[in-house]
């Protein structure tokens, strides 16, 4: 058995959702290679050579990788996918976006989000919004898996020493340009990586509100996020939101401020290992998760908690 | 230019589903069944792209069983002109699902394949990006904006830390996201009118497909519970226990 773990980098560094997704894949064999596909990302190839548990790295460099567009990147991880047994991507807009294509052409089903590796074959993972776990089995001679990464520790990013060998890149599909990007500047953690976050619900009332959470924010060195109902009311980008549909967080820290606590909610949220809720309603859900809950209102709660963080 | 929307019938969204007890999967008698939120949203943008002129015919797809029929009424009660069932009672599985998309999209030539990111009852996220790659078409996964001109459409992509606008020449595949549209409301004039819309039924092997589950579920259980923690009293208590208890702070 060999796996074949797909690298997400970005701006020449690895992204962390990629070591999760190698610990996965150390827990399926021991034969675990990672390919890194990208243009001029020697560095990033350089440090996939370091991650522990790492065997073997392949690279593959060519200007049509720059954008990632899900083709390209397709069409070289089918180059090599037919000498592996299971190919791995983290469940990230990344992973998400490409591996479909990968199992498609390979005539495979793909197991998305797994949380659990029970053996080569079968995989949990969560169904209809975490509100139930399912054990699947796939007799396909090549799984196609996307990993959950809250459901794996980080693999070391320093220690390792594998091989780095040079991959043949394959021809440009042309299928689609790529016109630009908007990234969202922030000097705060990202919001799957931070050990803390704090999140706005509707209950924030106006996107001029949610800004409350700012200087807390600052404090607490967290990230930020908000509900499906605060991004819906446009008070929060998309980005920031945490959910079934949105991002799945596993922090140190988890503060709700002003959030209910929709089902689709705490799917994307209930793995952190502390969770505060700040909500005026007694009865909302969010409670029911909550390690510490506070009943009162968060434009009084909210600034009181900024000062006590001194 | 033709546009082909799939739909699901899923849980409805407000049901929150409850695990067998035999652990053979979740209980789906009696609760209500609906069009699966992006799909929905799908089945809207490509109503738009109609009422600015750019689109000529909608298509609507459902794949299932015979209940499915209502899913894609509800279609062609948003706009959809007409309706494609491929009827089977087996269990379909987003391969399954891409391949009959797949013979649809050979026979229909559609300019434009649109569908929801993800289905909410298997939260999968793979039928769109395994048509694209059956079908040989480039794709736009998790699409807030979405424009079509001169061949081309030119599509904006919620990624993570920010958005990416791809350009893709027709025909193309794309998935919707959460903020491209905010989908309409179904009106009483709009619902007899798609009674009379035209509902073609199909089998899988009509169009050659094997539909044959690959994956096997073995069981489906509870989530681990976690429990409720304490109330407390004031922020000075609260900061006090993050401190002292928790140790987060």
């Amino acid at each position: 058995m060999s796996v074949l773990v797909i690298a997400e980098h970005e701006q020449g560094a690895l992204k962390g959702s990629t070591l999760n997704t190698v610990a996965a894949a150390r827990a399926l064999a021991q034969e675990v290679h990672l390919l890194v596909v990208g243009h001029n990302c020697a560095e990033v190839a350089q440090a996939a050579a370091a991650v522990v548990g790492v065997r073997k790295v392949l690279h593959a460099d060519a200007p049509h990788f720059a954008a990632q567009t899900a083709e390209n990147l397709a069409a070289q991880v089918l180059s090599v996918a037919r000498s592996y047994t299971h190919i791995l991507a983290p469940a990230t807009a990344f992973g998400k976006n490409l591996t479909p294509r990968i199992a498609a052409v390979l005539d495979v089903a793909q197991v998305s989000d797994i949380i659990e590796v029970l053996a080569p074959d079968t995989f949990v993972r969560p169904i209809y919004a975490g509100n139930a776990m399912a054990t699947v089995q796939s007799a396909d001679p090549i799984k196609v898996i996307t990993v959950r990464t809250t459901g794996f520790d980080a693999a070391a990013s320093s220690g390792g020493s594998a091989c780095v060998e040079h991959l043949e890149a394959v021809a440009d599909t042309g299928k689609s340009s790529f016109v630009g990007r908007e990234v969202a500047r922030s000097d705060r953690p990202e919001l799957t990586a931070a050990r803390v976050v704090i999140s706005g619900g509707r209950g924030m009332g106006s996107a001029e509100n949610f800004r409350i959470l700012e200087p807390v924010a600052d404090k607490l060195n967290a990230a930020m996020g908000a509900s499906r109902a605060a991004v819906d009311a446009g008070y929060a980008p998309n980005d920031w939101q945490v959910g079934q549909t949105g991002k799945i967080v596993a922090p140190q820290l988890y503060v709700a401020v002003g959030i209910s606590g929709a089902i689709q909610h705490l799917a994307g949220m209930k793995d952190s290992k502390v969770i505060v809720a700040i909500n005026k309603d007694a009865e909302a859900p969010i409670f029911g998760v909550a390690d510490y809950g506070l009943v009162a209102d968060l434009f009084q709660a909210v600034p009181e908690l900024h000062s006590a963080l001194g | 230019m033709k546009v082909l929307v799939p739909v699901k019938r899923v849980v409805d969204y407000n049901v929150k589903v409850r695990v067998r007890s035999d652990q053979t999967g979740v209980d789906i008698a009696n609760v209500k069944m609906s069009m699966n939120p992006f799909d929905e949203i799908a089945v809207e943008e490509a109503v738009r792209l109609k009422e600015r002129g750019v689109v000529s015919e909608i298509v609507a797809f459902s794949a299932g069983v015979q209940a499915c029929q209502e899913t894609l009424r509800t279609a062609m009660a948003l706009g959809a002109d007409r309706a494609i069932l491929v009827e089977t009672e087996v269990e379909l599985q987003p391969l399954a699902v891409a391949k009959l998309l797949r013979a649809l999209v050979a026979r229909e030539q559609p300019a434009l394949v649109i569908l929801g990111k993800q289905a909410i009852d298997d939260d999968a996220n793979q039928t769109g990006q395994m048509l694209a790659a059956l079908a040989d078409l480039p794709q736009a996964t998790f699409a807030s904006r979405l424009e079509v001109a001169d061949g081309n459409a030119i599509v904006t992509r919620e990624v993570d830390g920010g958005l990416e606008t791809l350009r893709m020449q027709l025909p193309a595949v794309v998935t919707t996201d959460l903020r491209l549209n905010e989908p309409r409301y179904v009106t009483l004039p709009n619902i007899m009118k798609a009674k009379k819309k035209p509902l073609e039924q199909l089998k899988p092997a009509d169009l050659g497909v094997d539909v044959t589950p690959r994956l096997r579920t073995l069981k489906v259980s509870e989530p681990p519970a976690r429990s409720a923690g304490v109330k407390v009293p004031d922020v000075a208590s609260l900061v006090e226990r993050l401190k002292n208890d928790a140790k987060v702070i």
